[in-house]
């Protein structure tokens, strides 16, 4: 398999271009540092190779090879005529500066590769470059947008298969858009990257099907992604109550539309059914708090999730207008957005420039609520019940594109022994994706899950490890990863269990408000119970 | 020396001129886009340190908002004089790239130390023979040499990057390296010009105080005024050149800074943005995808707003 696959190479062959070589890798730290005793990548079944388009022998977005000269014309011509909007204000006034000005002033001098986590962890396969795409991209727009240059900006051949490439390529990058902020002239790849995303949802209809069909549609129509609808949710909320109302022997029940209640609380349904205790710890807090506080059971109001962050600008707006409606109803003060990082995003800083008048509801992260909550002595915490090493995530969508760092240290100062705490390297802003960012962590069909956790997530492993090392390597002694965002807790939650990293290392994971109900003195002890794993 | 370098020099100053005027209206005339910043803001005043925004502050919409501009103007200045995110992140190319862009803001200023030179000698006729007229046309010698000298040194390893790294080559164009030869080219000659011929830059000195003045003069004869001629000619060439292609980066690199990596103005209630939104959400749609449901004809709020019914998602409560 071609290593230093060219972007000369990106038009030419059926087959995959190259590959992630596990080989190509540097070992990870102790336990895991013997390279080929970590698991590895499943091989993909010769049905999907035949079936669908084959870029680096794994596959997120299912794209059927043509099988007529038609199928084959209709994806160059969808391709040229969403190319042609994306430049046009009318349709992509959302990105149109941004991405005219990455397109024309990129010097492709690659500072931006080192500080990707996919690229480094691939053993720098340069098809992970953040460049990679953009330059095949940004030669399409010379040549066919603004007409020639070829001499100037390079050529590349259009062809069904580089559409298709194109595409799925896109979703080889997390979109945390680290390697824009390492670039010194502004160039955002990663928003390169969801732009080819949006033409290939918008004009074509092509994206992988966890994101479209099984998530913002479903949530548009059902209300949640995870099928829940607004009965489904408020029955298994009420379970959520009982069962912490007996784990922590305080009294918890959720308030459904409440008219005039302060907060309007969202939460990534996700974790209603994955990790309920997590709602649960919102409840108990927010009680012991005396918040004045509701949940909304409108259409998509109880699941904070907008997966058209990932790739659909349309799907974005339409979900976005769904939570806002349901707090106008409700006439509350504010939306808190709970554990869910592009949920922050989505709601505060990308609505900043679609919201208006009435609709123009404020919206808050609970991170600073809470911490000025904890600053005000609402809470009384016992740190020593929390006498575990324990180090945080910084979520990419709240900390590097929101700006979002100091209030989760805030709390984590007040709940956690200072002498336990270990902050990754780098950390803040300055952050490495969990390596489920953009969509990953519940895109999984064929053995793409294998490369996620092999990839882009074996960084954020290699961290976690590395905030660990010096620690007893096993499950004797109980680790904590702290993730305060669902996708980012499934993702760390799917690597512990791809490196069977609880039964070897003795690491767990949850979210911040498990370790503060866990140091609530008035709460019965172990609310962390080491038994999610 | 004729009048074709003088002619030249003007034309290369109109297309300059014209073609960064016609990027930054390009940039400002384009529609607000959604907010996409990135962190650390160095407006953010005692937060930037540790990359945070107002958005850590509870009720901040209820609150002053600290805005520092001299953080902003400090990040601004070390990143365009010492190109400070190269130096943090790619060592490497910026021992290149920080003498090529060094070396032109010392070129830059001795130009403009030519101009106001020409022009004071045309309001005060001795101002040349004054001792301060010395110290400056002192200082244009110098920078002027110490600038060419520096720009070509880091084109020159540019060149040698662009040639030799293969993290480089598969991005490199025909263009690239022309576009670097052409600083060595032009440069070169001006130095050339400068160390056998015109050690004071009297010439052209002389020549940019003709420009100023209009009085398009020779002003030197032989092979002096040959290479005189061919250099600002040729700077002329490059000074047209640069705003065509990506090395108006100084354009698009404020755009990128100030309206998206900084942009992270709050939209408040009755705010100045809430026209520009209004004014985007009524743009027509026509994605074409079976979802979008728009047939071309629809705006964006019609096709946010729609019926979900009608394309298929759930009942509208």
């Amino acid at each position: 398999m071609n290593k230093n696959v060219s972007i000369r190479d990106f038009p030419r062959g059926d087959g995959p271009l190259t590959e992630l070589n596990v080989r190509d890798q540097d070992p990870l730290p102790f336990p895991y540092d013997k390279l080929d005793e970590e698991p590895g990548i499943k091989p993909l079944s010769d049905s999907a190779k035949e079936k669908y388009v084959n870029l680096d022998n794994t596959i997120a977005v299912n794209i059927p090879k043509p099988k007529t000269k038609a199928e084959e014309e209709r994806l160059v011509t969808g391709f040229l005529s969403g190319l042609q909007k994306l430049f046009s204000a009318s349709d992509n006034w959302t990105f149109l500066q941004p991405l005219v000005i990455s397109m024309e002033h990129c010097a492709r001098c690659q500072t931006c590769s080192e500080s990707c986590h996919i690229y480094a962890e691939s053993g720098r396969n340069p098809l992970y470059r953040p460049t990679y795409r953009s330059e095949i991209f940004r030669r399409f727009y010379f040549k066919y947008v603004k007409g020639g240059q070829t001499w100037a900006r390079g050529d590349m051949e259009l062809n069904w298969e580089t559409v298709a490439r194109l595409i799925e390529l896109a979703y080889r990058c997390n979109l945390c858009r680290r390697c824009g902020q390492t670039c010194p002239i502004g160039v955002d790849n990663g928003m390169i990257a969801r732009e080819i995303r949006k033409l290939a949802s918008q004009e074509l209809g092509i994206r992988p099907r966890e994101l479209h069909e099984d998530g913002s549609m479903l949530q548009q129509k059902v209300g949640s992604s995870t099928g829940m609808s607004s009965i489904v949710v408020k029955d298994n909320m009420d379970f959520v109550d009982e069962d912490m109302s007996d784990k922590t022997g305080l009294t918890v029940k959720t308030p459904w539309d409440v008219e005039g209640a302060d907060v309007l609380v969202m939460h990534n349904a996700g974790e209603i059914l994955a990790w309920p205790e997590n709602p649960g710890a919102f409840g108990v807090l927010l009680e012991a708090a005396g918040v004045s506080w509701t949940m909304s059971s409108d259409l998509a109001a109880y699941d904070s999730i907008n997966y058209g962050a990932f790739y659909d600008d349309v799907q974005l707006a339409r979900t976005l207008l769904l939570h806002i409606q349901a707090a106008k109803k409700l006439k509350v003060k504010k939306i808190l957005i709970a554990e869910c990082g592009h949920a922050h995003k989505v709601l505060t800083v990308i609505a900043d420039r679609i919201l208006a008048g009435e609709l123009n509801i404020p919206r808050e992260s609970w991170l600073p609520f809470f911490a000025d909550l904890v600053k005000q002595g609402r809470f009384k915490f016992d740190k020593s019940r929390n006498d575990f090493p324990v180090t945080l995530h910084d979520p990419c969508n709240i900390t590097r594109l929101m700006g979002i760092s100091q209030p989760q240290r805030d709390i984590m100062r007040a709940v956690v022994p200072e002498e336990r705490f270990r902050e990754m390297t780098p950390h803040g802003v300055n952050n490495y994706c969990c390596g489920g960012g953009s969509g990953f962590a519940i895109i999984g069909g064929h053995n793409f899950s294998d490369w996620r956790f092999r990839g882009p997530g074996r960084r954020k492993f290699r961290q976690i490890l590395n905030a660990f090392q010096g620690e007893k390597m096993d499950k004797e002694h109980p680790k904590y990863v702290c993730a305060p965002c669902s996708n980012c807790k499934g993702q760390i939650r799917d690597l512990i269990k791809y490196y069977d990293a609880w039964e070897k290392a003795g690491i767990g994971y949850g979210g911040l408000v498990e370790l503060m109900v866990n140091a609530l003195p008035a709460a019965k002890p172990g609310f962390i119970d080491w038994e999610w794993h | 020396m004729s009048l074709i370098p003088y002619l030249i020099a003007y034309a290369g100053i109109a297309v300059f001129v014209v073609a960064v005027i016609a990027r930054i209206r390009m940039y400002a005339r384009m529609p607000m886009h959604l907010r996409w910043e990135l962190y650390p803001v160095p407006h953010e005043a005692s937060r930037a340190a540790h990359g945070g925004s107002y958005l850590e502050e509870v009720d901040w919409w209820l609150k002053p908002r600290e805005v520092s501009k001299a953080a902003e103007l400090k990040a601004m200045g070390t990143e365009i004089l010492f190109l400070e995110a190269l130096h943090k992140h790619n060592r490497p190319m910026w021992r290149s790239s920080f003498p090529f862009h060094f070396g032109l803001y010392l070129v830059i200023a001795t130009t403009l130390l030519m101009l106001g030179g020409g022009v004071l000698t045309a309001v005060a006729g001795g101002f040349g023979a004054s001792s301060f007229g010395s110290v400056w046309y002192g200082a244009v010698v110098v920078l002027g040499a110490v600038g060419m000298a520096l720009s070509i040194y880091g084109a020159l390893g540019l060149l040698r990057r662009r040639l030799s790294s293969s993290d480089l080559a598969d991005f490199t164009t025909g263009a690239d390296i022309f576009n670097l030869a052409f600083f060595v080219v032009a440069f070169g000659c001006a130095l050339v010009t400068f160390a056998l011929f015109d050690r004071d830059f009297a010439l052209v000195s002389g020549f940019v105080r003709n420009l100023v003045t209009f009085r398009l003069e020779p002003v030197a004869g032989g092979t002096a005024g040959i290479m005189v001629g061919v250099s600002v000619s040729l700077l002329a060439v490059l000074v047209a050149y640069i705003p065509l292609t990506h090395m108006s980066h100084f354009v698009g690199k404020y755009f990128a800074y100030h309206s998206v990596r900084w942009g992270d103005e709050p939209n408040l209630k009755g705010g100045p943005q809430e026209a520009g939104i209004m004014a985007n959400l009524m743009q027509k749609v026509t994605w074409a995808a079976p979802h979008i449901k728009s047939d071309g004809q629809k705006n964006w709020v019609e096709v946010a707003t729609m019926d979900y019914k009608t394309y298929g998602g759930g009942e509208k409560k």
